[in-house]
């Protein structure tokens, strides 16, 4: 049993690679999301990029589907979520959680 | 100021829970206070050092090395804590000795204490390199109640921290090693999860199932005491199967390891502290 879990613990990433995943994008601009709703597909593994344009780093963060980055100044980063499902996820700013504000809606 | 207050608390307290629980499983060992003082200073350090290169880090390995630092600032706290715990079920007689023999030079516990002192060091450097960053950004943004608001959050941190260390004295000294190395393999066994969490994020590991359970309607993620238990014993509202993997099997080999390598950790911590450390055998263990 253990000897098999720790085979599949190796062989298993190169499965998760070769699939491409669907990707939806996220701007950060003034502190807040745009768009601050975003559709995806439910039971999908998705890619979202996230894009700062702000002169502050900020972190982009959910504890719904639990994922959190920093994305620095004038760069973009990219995740993996997913698959989820279907429902609504919150997500946020961790640096300012006052403004930077979103919905993932899995359908 | 109280947004500042708020962040930097809870990052303070993601730390300050970890340099509890090493605070408390070093009880009794002499120059304890240097090796964590140091492991903080260290880790502020290095904190300062990340948030210098983060734009470096994240840029590195086609776009994961955000991930990848982290998980392996993970992994190298498990592995510390991991050969702690087992150090500890068979040396953990030698130590209960040693609060008792007041004013010995303890040459015995440096090795391991030096390992926690890095895991201090590695808790401080993750959490403070995010306190950096976003006080960087506050600090180009011109926010107002800068010092106070970081004031009150470390305060208000580390007074938890605190709370909780004089929370665990309160644990009878014939229980307490038991105890505190219990805590300290939930513990490796919860970052170790959060380690898998950023490779699945980073998609070098499949997740093995999403949210295999769903309990964030009785305690969310984002709640302060969702944030603490998940700190203590790696609390996850909703799972991934490979995190559940990764507990598992960093909890099993803790406890294989104490019973093969050291005898079990309850024997090892209970029989110096209920026969009174006096037994001239114990010597000879060094
Ligand atoms: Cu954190």
């Amino acid at each position: 049993m253990k000897r098999f879990l720790i085979a599949a613990l190796f062989a298993l990433p190169l499965v998760a690679i070769a699939t491409e995943v669907p990707m939806f994008t996220l701007t950060i601009k003034d502190h807040r999301y745009q768009p601050t709703t975003l559709k995806v597909p439910a039971d999908t593994k998705i890619k979202i990029k996230v894009i700062n344009n702000d002169s502050t780093p900020e972190e982009f963060e959910s504890s719904d589907f639990s994922r959190e980055k920093i994305v620095m100044p004038n760069s973009s980063i990219e995740v993996f979520v997913g698959p989820l499902k279907a429902g609504e996820y919150k997500f946020f700013g961790d640096f300012h959680q006052d403004t930077a504000q979103g919905v993932l809606i899995a359908e | 100021m109280w947004g500042i207050a708020l962040l930097v608390f809870r990052e303070v307290l993601e730390a300050a829970l970890i340099v509890t629980i090493v605070a408390a499983a070093t009880r009794g060992v002499a120059r304890r206070g240097w090796f964590i003082g140091g492991g903080i200073g260290l880790g502020v350090s290095g904190a300062l050092l990340v948030a210098t290169f983060a734009g470096a880090i994240a840029g590195a390995a086609s776009g994961v090395g955000q991930e990848l630092f982290n998980a392996c600032v993970l992994f190298a706290a498990v592995l510390m804590i991991g050969w702690h715990v087992i150090w500890m079920s068979s040396h953990g007689r030698e130590l209960a000795q040693h609060m008792k023999a007041v004013g010995g030079a303890v040459q015995t516990g440096a090795s391991s204490l030096s390992l926690l002192l890095a895991v201090v060091a590695l808790a401080v450097l993750r959490e403070g390199s995010e306190v950096v960053l976003f006080l960087y950004g506050m600090m180009a943004g011109g926010a107002d109640g800068l010092v106070r608001g970081l004031a009150i959050g470390i305060a208000g941190g580390s007074t938890v921290g605190f709370l909780l260390y004089f929370g665990l004295l309160r644990i009878p000294l014939r229980y307490f090693f038991t105890a505190t190395n219990w805590m300290l393999v939930l513990l490796a066994a919860g970052l170790a999860s959060s380690a898998a969490r950023y490779l699945v994020q980073a998609n070098l590991l499949p997740e093995l199932g999403s949210q295999i359970w769903d309990s964030s309607w009785l305690l969310s993620d984002g709640s302060v005491l969702g944030k603490m238990l998940h700190i203590l014993i790696g609390y996850d509202a909703r799972p991934s199967g490979i995190q559940l993997v990764f507990y598992a099997v960093v909890v099993i080999a803790l406890m294989l390891g104490t019973r093969l390598l050291g005898g079990s950790p309850r024997q090892a911590a209970v029989r110096p502290a209920s026969k009174a450390a006096a037994a001239p055998e114990l010597d000879a263990v060094v």
